[in-house]
Parts: structure tokens; sequence; C-alpha cells
């Protein structure tokens, strides 16, 4: 008689990457964030970093590491930066405990999913770095405009479809 | 306890992760800088860590980038090289005039300068440096270099480009140097407008462009007005090259200033190289000192070839006008031989020169008409006056009738015929 065991869906779809992969790839999209941008400008629009730290929340479905790993990357980018060091690191934390939260949810093999969720994402980003800036920075002069924000959201999950499909290949075989 | 912390574990890490990092945010903005640095020790510690993890990629990168440009520009694009010298021979030769031109203003303005004590600080010594990155985002505009205090850099120190002023020195690391590009929110500079001197500060906006936001409109700042940097912020030294005027508004945040943006001299947005000012002095640097001298020189030998070239143009002038009056003048000593000479010779000159003028013969003589008093030798004391006879006038009939009936050949017996006693005319 075959013994019934009842696993969730989270934990059929939980993925797990290599230490290599997890440390790894967050620096390479760092490290390709800052050479775009110099090659031409405009490519600073894009935020290769939110979309890895997306992609590792979804895929392990853990809002505590999602949120860790959020944080860790956005230091990273913070670092570089001339701003105080956990602006970049408080929107990716909140963004990898919410992307983990629903990971658990929803289908985000899904291109249409993928694509919609990272959209989301980062008009999300722009909004709590924008809330960081003004009310916790003291910037008041600063706006928020909202057609460069989609504008720059529509940019990336465009871009975010190909590069989760990259990283699907680093995922670890259970 | 302990389930509490298995159930609400998420929860709990998101909690602690934001609230690390929201009182790390409080300190670093409430940390006074110090000795200079922008902020504190632990958190350019962090920086130098990450940094020093990424610039090596990022010169290694750029290296490689660097060498295949290298060699494409040595050995295969040389095409062009050839034209492109003769523009650079060309640019120079109109270069060093600009000198010459420049640098009679320059020794002027330095004795002025010396007569008021005002003290100037010119650049001394620079390093060049490569762009090897940025920050990576366009909420914080910040390029990275590769050179650092090893190279003698040091925090606060201005960055230019033969163009224009770039940025300041933010950060340095042994060899990697961060800098604060002046589109940059945060960063900050003492200008001035080149035509009308008014004095403002240079911010960076949101949106990456160069602004001055601290002026009250005045009718006197009109767009394509040239922006010098006034050296008052100890940073950048007075009179490099900012930018122009591009656009004039009102500033909907700041009533009643107004919002002059401007378009920086240097492509702040496709830097390969920039030079950090890393020396400056108030006496004019040797090499300057010999540009000047050079400069003077030149438009001293320029003065010199301009006043002989008019000399020589005076004196061409004057020969010229010689030789022209030198052509006239033969003719007119003609004309006088003539008047001794046989009288058919009297046309010929005449006729080479007929724009020589003469005597238009009397409507009514006189007494004093030539011709028209007998000799002395003809009267006899006592003797009743004879009748006085003139010569017959001769009808005018303009220049140019005058000129054909001196250039005939009878007009030798018509001057006969008018010295002549038997003609009868009217009596006196």
């Amino acid at each position: 008689m075959p013994s019934l065991s009842y696993t969730s869906r989270r934990e059929i779809e939980e993925h797990s990457f290599s230490l290599v992969v997890t440390l790894l790839v967050p620096v390479a999209a760092v490290v390709l964030q800052v050479l775009l941008s110099k090659l031409y400008w405009r490519f600073s629009m894009l935020d290769l970093p939110l979309i890895v730290a997306i992609f590792f929340a979804v895929s392990r479905r853990s809002p505590a590491i999602g949120t860790v790993t959020g944080a860790v990357i956005g230091l990273l980018q913070d670092a570089l930066t001339a701003r105080p060091i956990g602006v970049n690191g408080m929107a990716k934390s909140v963004i990898g405990y919410i992307a983990a939260s629903i990971g658990i949810q929803v289908d985000v093999d899904n291109i249409a999913t993928r694509f919609l969720m990272n959209f989301v994402f980062m008009v999300l980003n722009g909004l709590i770095l924008f809330l960081i800036d003004r009310r916790l920075l003291g910037l008041t002069q600063l706006h928020l405009h909202w057609g460069q924000e989609l504008v720059r959201a529509l940019a990336n999950a465009f871009i975010a479809v190909p590069v989760f499909l990259l990283l699907d290949r680093t995922k670890r075989a259970e | 306890m302990e389930s509490f912390f298995t159930r609400f574990k998420n929860v709990l890490v998101l909690v602690v992760v934001l609230l690390a990092q929201t009182i790390g945010l409080a300190i670093q903005v409430r940390r006074p800088p110090e000795g200079g640095a922008p902020e504190g020790k632990k958190v350019t510690l962090l920086r130098t860590w990450v940094i020093g993890a990424i610039a090596p990629v990022e010169k290694l990168l750029h290296g490689v980038g660097l060498n295949v440009r290298s060699t494409w520009f040595s050995y295969i694009d040389l095409r062009n090289t050839r034209q492109q010298n003769k523009e650079l021979k060309d640019e120079i030769a109109r270069l060093r005039l600009e000198q010459a031109e420049l640098a009679q203003d320059a020794l002027q303005g330095q004795r002025l300068q010396t007569l008021l004590n005002f003290q100037r600080h010119y650049v001394t010594s620079t390093v060049a440096a490569q762009v090897i990155g940025t920050s990576g985002t366009d909420q914080s505009r910040v390029l990275y270099i590769d050179k650092g205090s090893a190279d003698g850099l040091k925090i606060d120190q201005a960055v230019i480009t033969p163009d224009g002023i770039v940025g300041k020195v933010r950060e340095v690391m042994a060899h990697t140097s961060q800098v604060l590009l002046i589109n940059d929110p945060t960063s900050g500079a003492g200008v001035l407008l080149a035509s009308t001197h008014i004095r403002g500060i240079l911010h960076g906006s949101q949106e990456g462009h160069v602004i001055i936001n601290n002026l009250t409109p005045d009718s006197r700042i009109k767009p394509g007005e040239k922006v010098l940097t006034s050296g008052g912020d100890q940073i950048y030294p007075r009179g490099l090259n900012v930018g122009t005027i591009q656009s004039i508004k009102p500033d909907p945040d700041h009533q009643p200033y107004t919002l002059i943006a401007i378009a920086p001299a240097a492509n702040l947005f496709q830097l390969e190289e920039v030079l950090v000012i890393t020396g400056t002095t108030d006496q004019l640097p040797a090499q300057a000192q010999k540009d000047l001298a050079q400069g003077v020189a030149t438009a001293k030998q320029i003065e010199e070839a301009r006043a002989a070239a008019e000399e020589a143009a005076e004196e061409a002038a004057a020969q010229s006008a010689a030789q022209i009056i030198a052509e006239k003048l033969p003719s007119l000593h003609d004309d006088q031989k003539t008047t001794e000479g046989p009288a058919s010779a009297i046309a010929t000159p005449a006729i080479s020169n007929p724009s020589v003028p003469k005597p238009v013969p009397p409507l009514h003589p006189d007494h004093y008409t030539p011709g028209a008093t007998p000799p002395a030798s003809a009267l006899k004391p006592g003797a009743e006056h004879p009748e006085t006879t003139y010569p017959q006038a001769t009808p005018v009939q303009g220049p140019g009738r005058e000129q054909d009936s001196i250039e005939e050949p009878g007009t030798s017996k018509q001057t006969q015929r008018r010295s002549g006693p038997a003609d009868s005319g009217p009596q006196s």
C-alpha cells in the first residue's frame, strides 16, 4: 500500500543554488550594471541587481532568505553610489520578502507572470526609494515622475524575461 | 517562545533587517563629517571593501576594451591620420594666433590683479585618469577613476576635462577614486556668469541636469551666456569653464527664484579620461609663463609684420599716385613745349592726353586778352589811337567741341587768327 505524503507546492517548487552561483551572480549583475551604464548612460535606467534579487527570492520561496538576499544586493549597490548606505538595501529587502511570499502562491515560471511581476516590483522599488529619500533622508525637493518610473519598469520587465530564462539554468537539480 | 520565533521567522527577519538599515541610515545622515571625509569611517570601510572587490574587475574589463580600441586605432584605422594631422597643424597655427592675442590681455590682467592685490590660483599639476566605471544607477551620478591616494589624489580635489569641469573627488582608495559629478543632486560649485559677473551656486538636479537655483530674476541674464567657476568654493580654481546658460524659467519649488539650466561644457555622460587638479599656486606656473612670453613674442611679430605690410601698402599707394601723375605730367610739359615749337606739334600730345584741361576762350575779350593790345612799337606818341582790333571770339560749344577743335589741324590757324591784328572784332 503506497503511503500518502503531503508535500506543499512550496516544497515541490523550491529551488536551491550552488554557493558559487549565489555569490557570483549578484556580483556579476552589479558589475554588468556598472559597465553598461558606463557604455551608454541611458542603461543606468536598468536595474539588473533588482532583477537578480527577485529571481533568487521567487526561486527559493523563502521570505527570510529573500529579505537577506535583497538586503545584501541592495547594500552592494549602495556602496558604489554617493548616497547613504542602506537606501537600496531597504528597498530590495522589502521586495525580496514580497517576491518570495508571492512565489509560494503564484506560478512564477510563466513568462507573462514574470513580466508582470517584474513590472510591478520595479514600480514598487521606485516608490519605496522615493519614500526613503523624502521621509527618511528629508530630500523634500525630490518628486516622483510617474512617467519615468513606468518607462523604467517596462524596460526592466522586458530585460527580466530573458535574464530569468538564463538564470533558470543555474538552478540546482534536486 | 521558540514557536513564536519559528512562526514569525520571516517577518522578524524583515523587521530586523529594515531596522538595522534604518539605524545605519540615521547614523550616516546625522554624523558630522570627520576630517573632511564625506561620511563615517565604518561607511567608508564598507565602501572600500565593495569598491576594492568591484574595481579590479572594472579595471580589467576597461583595460581589455582599451587595448582592443588601441589596436584598432593604432594599426588598422590609419586612413584619416594624414588629414587629421593637417587639421591639427592648422589648429595649432590658429591657436598660436589666439594665444598671441590673449597674451596681451593676460599681461594686462596680471598687472591689474597685482595692483588690486588679488589672489588667484593657477593649476600647477594635474593627474590624468581613466574612467573605469559608474555607480550603475541614475540615482547617484558618480564615476570611478583608476587613480587613487598612491597617485597623490585627495578628497575634494577638482576633476576637469579640457572642455570644462566634471566634478570633485569624493572618496579615495589606494588605486581607485570616486568622483562626484556636478550633475549629482548632492554636488555644488561656486560659479560666475562671464559677462554679467553675477555669482551663483551650481547644483545637479534629480534628472541629471546642471542648474543654478539661487538667483532671483534678472533681465541681464540671458541664454547663451558663459558660466565659469568663481573659485569661492575652494575646490575649483577660478575661471574654469562650466558651460553655457541653456534656459531661464521661474523655479516652481522656490519662488521668487529662477531655475537656470546650464549645458555643461564637458560631456558628463560620455567621459573616458579626466584630469584631477592636484596642485594650485598663486603664481603663474613656469610653463604658462613661457607660453605667455611666446604669445607676447608672437603678438609682437604679428604687429611688426602688420606695420611693415601697412607701410609697404602706403608706399605702393604713393608710388602708384606718383606714377599716375608722372604719366600725366609729361603731356603737360609737352603741351608747354608746343607753345614754343611749331604749331603742328601742338595737337600731338593733346591726342595722347585728352583729359588735360585747356583754357576756355573768353566770351568778351578785354585789354588783358593776349593779342588784344597792339605792341608798343606800333604806337606813336601823339598819334591818334588806331582802331583797336580784337580777335573774334570763338563761340563756346562745350568742352568736347573745344577739344575737337584743338585736335583738328586747323586749330593752329585759329590760334594764329586770334592773335592777328587784321581780324575784325567788336570795338571796345
